[in-house]
């Protein structure tokens, strides 16, 4: 077990599983699959430049990531997905925040009123500690514990 | 009521405290909260106050947009300065699409797109014309002054914005770029900051020829990320802006490493306007090196993955002007395809090939002997964004090619090198 402490971006208590990528989170190329397709129940990363993710399950986990890149659709795709009820649950950056992820945040939890959990600044070691597949908690003062 | 942490007027808390309706006072909600997270001390009143969207198709699946237009419409909210907005996503004349791809498009796809033009033009777009990612083309004219704080979306017209331009803006999202341009604000914090503006990284690029830039920015957003970076060893290739040639290598280099990465502004030594006026004074004392040789270039190449099923295959569509090209770039592929055809003694290319550049780039370039000289080799010349061409699993399914970063990061498209390209679009590779 290991615990880490960070930023809280969007307060609340998370316990589920991580989905970790070493590399900037394209959204826009990972949720354009599941984005733009009403049938989709779970969104299956489709960013092909993310080998850590490709072809992964990220609906309802603690999607753990360095930053954000790409389209400046980022922030509204994150809303998008996050009011359709299928996005990660809680967000966990090891750098600071960046502005397209900030943004879709706070689009989805105070224009759409989605709960969402999001922490950054979490550092390098959190990204080097924790693996996709563990069980991670969030608590509201932004603790992370990695089991 | 949020409670901002940064110092907001008079007239900014009036606003957030709902004394102008409760529409507004959420969207300020959002951008005070936004401009929290990064510390921002105020809101920066906006100099240039016409916008430009990301966000200019009706994609059936993005539900959250539709009801907050709606809201902003019925609140009578308009940008003051209007906006001009992303290319729309289909033309059906000037990119073929076969009848079960055009119901996929109309009916499931892009079904809201004329009810969704409605509602741009009701809050704020330009004109019918104004649909294109290459907005600060001379022909466009939405072109912010050096020093400009703005309020744009679009990765692509944010680093040309910032980079060339020299205006101010940081890498907002679609949404809170048009809550800022209706507002009037953007909130004060990263590239709208002296601080924000120095660079992380020295990018030295060597070598004896011109990198394609396409790759070259590909690998300074792959290394560098969201950070800033000086970039020297290109002004010995590259003339002084306003060159068409320099124009348009640095539109599409700030493409490839906004796409590939999160940049949103960078230097380049001796051409870039604070560059040419600070120079590498630009550089934070603890900058990072990063040496971009041929054989950088070459590594980063051959590091695409190629997403075609049938890889051995020839590509049955090709696509050059992801971000739209320029008009000079329209004449220079019209003169290259025409030698190549005549080289190889095709009457026309090998595959369905679509151009894609602004409308009144397109208008301009229709008024010249050109366009039938282009149109004599078989392409087609379209104002679309072929990522949205692409977003239809009929069409992206197609093996596509291009020359483009961006669109190879967002579908299954296969990059060439424009030579490469080129090459199989006239017949020559194989011969």
């Amino acid at each position: 077990m290991k615990e880490f402490h960070g930023r809280v971006i969007a307060p609340g208590y998370f316990k589920g599983e991580a989905a970790v990528t070493h590399h900037g989170f394209n959204t826009l190329a990972s949720f354009q699959k599941s984005a733009l397709n009403s049938r989709c129940k779970k969104v299956i990363v489709s960013d092909q430049n993310n080998p850590d993710l490709f072809g992964k399950n990220i609906t309802g986990k603690a999607l753990c990531l360095p930053m954000t890149i790409g389209s400046t659709t980022g922030g509204m795709i994150i809303q998008t997905v996050a009011a359709r009820g299928i996005a990660p649950l809680a967000w966990l950056f090891s750098e600071p925040i960046d502005p397209l992820a900030a943004s879709g945040i706070i689009l989805a939890t105070t224009w759409n009123g989605v709960k969402l959990v999001a922490v950054d600044n979490l550092g390098p070691d959190f990204l080097e500690s924790v693996k996709t597949g563990d069980q991670v908690e969030v608590k509201e003062d932004g603790t992370v514990i990695v089991y | 009521m949020y409670e901002p942490k940064m110092e907001l007027t008079p007239e900014q808390l009036a606003i957030l405290q709902g004394k102008e309706g409760k529409t507004k006072a959420k969207m300020m909600e959002c951008l005070v909260r936004y401009g929290d997270v990064f510390g921002a001390k105020r809101l920066a009143p906006l100099t240039y106050k016409t916008g430009h969207l990301v966000t200019s198709f009706g994609i059936s699946m993005l539900t959250t947009i539709y009801p907050l237009m709606d809201e902003l419409i019925e609140a009578g909210l308009k940008a003051e300065g209007g906006f001009t907005a992303d290319p729309r996503p289909m033309e059906f004349e000037n990119c073929s699409a076969n009848p079960l791809e055009k119901l996929v498009f109309k009916k499931i796809i892009y079904g809201r797109q004329q009810e969704y033009e409605g509602m741009l033009k009701k809050v704020g777009l330009k004109s019918d014309d104004s649909f294109t990612c290459t907005c600060y083309l001379p022909e466009v004219g939405n072109a912010p002054k050096k020093g400009d704080v703005i309020s744009w979306a679009e990765s692509s017209a944010v680093v040309y914005a910032n980079s060339v331009l020299g205006a101010k803006c940081n890498r907002n999202s679609g949404v809170l770029e048009l809550f800022g341009t209706i507002l009037g604000y953007a909130p004060e914090f990263g590239f709208l900051t002296e601080e924000g503006r120095k660079a992380d990284y020295k990018v030295i690029v060597k070598g004896d020829h011109l990198p394609e830039a396409q790759i070259l920015g590909s690998a300074i957003g792959m290394k560098v990320m969201e950070k800033v970076p000086y970039i020297v060893g290109l002004d010995k290739f590259l003339k002084p802006l306003p060159d068409e040639d320099t124009v348009a290598y640095l539109k599409d280099m700030g493409a490839a490493s906004a796409s590939n990465g999160a940049v949103g502004l960078y230097h380049v030594d001796g051409i870039t306007p604070e560059a040419k006026e600070q120079g590498e004074k630009l550089l934070k004392d603890d900058a990072k090196e990063y040496i971009v040789d041929e054989a950088e270039i070459e590594r980063v190449y051959k590091s695409y993955p190629i997403m075609w099923k049938k890889k051995e295959k020839a590509p049955q569509r090709a696509f050059i002007g992801c971000p739209h090209l320029t008009y000079k770039q329209l004449v220079d592929w019209t003169n290259k395809f025409e030698a190549g055809l005549k080289e190889t003694g095709r009457k026309k290319l090998t595959c369905y090939t679509v151009l894609t550049a602004a409308p009144a780039v397109v208008k301009k370039f229709k008024t010249t002997p050109d366009y039938a000289r282009l149109m004599a080799t078989g392409a087609h010349l379209a104002s679309i964004c072929p990522l949205m061409y692409a977003d239809n699993p009929l069409c992206g399914a197609k093996r596509l090619i291009t020359n483009s970063n961006k669109l190879r990061t967002y579908t299954f498209a296969k990059y060439a090198k424009d030579e490469e390209l080129l090459n199989i679009l006239v017949g020559k590779e194989g011969k």
